[in-house]
């Protein structure tokens, strides 16, 4: 019993890792845009597929795909914002938000209408499983760990660092203050979809290598996503990375009792949970 | 044909009932239900049990309204003092959850075969067709019940003070309003009329699965009520009786396309589905008959 914990704990984290790609993107354009982006779903779908190009296609590596899926998506969830999203700022959040559903349909389809139904599969070299003490871990998973890390660690150093990360988390934390020491809250806004929906993207690369890709990618782990945003608190960065790893070993440690049909139905309970005892969540803000 | 052009206006008749439970809960209090097709799949399924049991028809309705009333306090408990877009998410999810438990359940639905041989009243005395024209009046005439019903609501004192809550919860508490309370009726209220909606398309289909509940019909009710006009009960009617015409109109036209596979095909529609939302929202987000506000009357 003891082992299964450590084997639920050590897949949670590494499937927790995995999440945080794409919640951080989520978070990240809420953060700055102050909305639920429902179409990082087809953002996510469109890097896989665009990494799956590259990869299949072009033969290239590992490094080369998730680049490929971090600037296709990045651009165009840009690009869409720009024309289908942006309009409708001045409604409010909530018509954002249905807006960005619609447009996660429209995108949804445009794969579907270019790839089809199929599943398309990564073509990367299979290894032999890894025995640690008795936890049983994937090279790939590793791997895809390591990626991920790799990542996240380039977002913070990007966000603490550079320019337009500091002017982003000033956007986010007071657009108005910003606007007024001359940050122009038009190219934050964009700079935020664009890192959004690229990191949604390498999310969708980074999930879809351990299993397949389809049109539908994006839409299955979404709620996930949600739900590791939700956890850490709406708009907070380091709040979606541990939303992210607590859900995951949440889910893990669910599917020791619970059948593994109902793994996405988890993170919504989670969210129930954390919304009714603390719902500004781990690392959030005021959520009323 | 005939028969063709009478499940249509059933099927009309339903995503107008569904858009006047999203209108009010949306348009009325300010609350976006993303799960709407999970409640309209509880409907059907609490429906079908219940008469697959033994239960008469109107007891099917009746307890389609009770299931969808439940879910509605389940998903609203946690989430009405927070920020609407935390409902956004959490019903979401919500729709999710009843899809899996429709898929995963077998003992009670079936599972992905869905539940076949729902019953369908007075089907035998009335005969196919006659038992079409009689459910047409059915779902027809529940639609307008519910349209004069919400309709009366709006006018009332207590519609006025719904559309404060939306407006502005902080001065509706402020001028004594009991806002959870208001938000909660209104969603459990919203959620029963899904639900009844979900039975009566259930038992005309005599057929339920947890394909029918895909996400995609809760955007269709979302571009049914932005089209009629977000806050006015006529509005959302006119709205489902619209989307169902235009994706009947979209299906045939896609039709005539050359030289596409049929999953672009149902792509393309998908497509337009997303479209048309985005350009009713951007070009007339007051949609077909905006909401009009009435003055209060004047107090004697």
């Amino acid at each position: 019993m003891l082992a299964e914990i450590a084997q639920a704990l050590a897949n949670g984290l590494l499937s927790g890792a995995l999440i945080a790609v794409p919640a951080i993107g989520f978070t990240t354009i809420f953060a700055v845009l102050r909305f639920p982006d429902f179409a990082v779903a087809s953002y996510a779908t469109v890097g896989a597929f665009a990494g799956w190009w590259v990869n299949v296609r072009l033969g290239m590596g590992v490094v080369p795909i998730l680049i490929a899926a971090f600037i296709v998506a990045g651009l165009v969830g840009l690009v869409a914002e720009h024309i289908a999203l942006r309009p409708l700022r001045g409604y409010g959040a909530l018509t954002v938000a249905i807006g960005s559903i619609a447009l996660n349909l429209v995108l949804e389809n445009l794969i579907r209408f270019i790839f089809g139904n199929d599943l398309h599969g990564y073509d990367l070299p299979l290894e032999q499983d890894l025995n640690v003490g008795p936890i049983r871990v994937g090279p790939q998973q590793i791997q895809n760990l390591g990626l991920a890390a790799a990542v996240l660690v380039l977002v913070f150093l990007f966000l603490r660092y550079s320019r337009f990360g500091r002017a982003m988390r000033a956007v986010a934390d007071n657009a108005d203050l910003s606007r007024l020491k001359g940050i122009d809250p038009g190219r934050i806004a964009g700079l935020a979809v664009l890192l959004g929906a690229g990191l949604a993207g390498v999310g969708g690369v980074l999930l879809g290598f351990d299993t397949s890709i389809d049109p539908l990618t994006g839409y299955r782990v979404v709620l996930a996503v949600f739900a590791a945003a939700v956890l850490g608190g709406l708009g907070s960065i380091p709040g979606a990375v541990a939303g992210a790893l607590a859900l995951g070993v949440a889910e893990e440690l669910a599917l020791l009792v619970v059948p593994a049909t109902y793994r996405s139905a988890i993170g919504f309970a989670a969210i129930l949970l954390m919304l009714t005892f603390r719902p500004r969540g781990l690392l959030g803000e005021r959520s009323v | 044909m005939l028969s063709y052009a009478i499940a249509t206006l059933v099927s009309g008749g339903v995503y107008a009932i569904l858009a006047l439970s999203l209108n009010l809960a949306w348009g009325g209090a300010g609350m976006v239900n993303l799960g709407l097709g999970g409640f309209f799949a509880i409907g059907a399924y609490a429906s079908a049990i219940a008469t697959g049991a033994g239960a008469p028809f109107a007891a099917g309705l009746a307890i389609a309204v009770v299931a969808g009333v439940l879910a509605g306090l389940v998903v609203t408990f946690a989430t009405l003092r927070l920020r609407d877009d935390y409902l956004a998410i959490v019903t979401l999810g919500f729709g999710e959850v009843i899809r899996l438990v429709a898929l995963n359940e077998r003992w009670l639905t079936n599972g992905a075969d869905g539940l076949s041989g729902i019953r369908a009243p007075l089907k035998p005395e009335l005969g196919l067709f006659g038992f079409n024209l009689f459910y047409l009046g059915l779902t027809t005439l529940a639609a307008l019940v519910i349209l004069l019903g919400l309709q009366r609501l709006d006018r009332s004192p207590y519609g006025r003070a719904l559309r404060a809550v939306r407006e502005d919860p902080e001065l509706a508490r402020f001028a004594g309003k009991n806002v959870l309370r208001f938000k909660f009726e209104a969603f459990a209220l919203s959620a029963a009329i899904a639900g009844l909606a979900g039975a009566l398309y259930a038992h005309f289909q005599s057929y339920v699965s947890p394909d029918l509940f895909a996400p995609l019909i809760t955007i269709y009710i979302f571009l049914a009520v932005t089209a009629g006009g977000v806050g006015r009960p006529l509005g959302a009617l006119v709205g489902g009786y619209a989307v169902m015409a235009f994706l009947e109109a979209a299906r045939m036209a896609v039709g005539y396309l050359p030289g596409l596979e049929p999953v672009q095909l149902a792509s393309v529609q998908g497509m337009l589905t997303g479209l048309a939302l985005l350009l009713i929202l951007r070009l007339r987000p007051q949609g077909m008959l905006p909401e009009r506000i009435r003055p209060a009357p004047a107090t004697p």
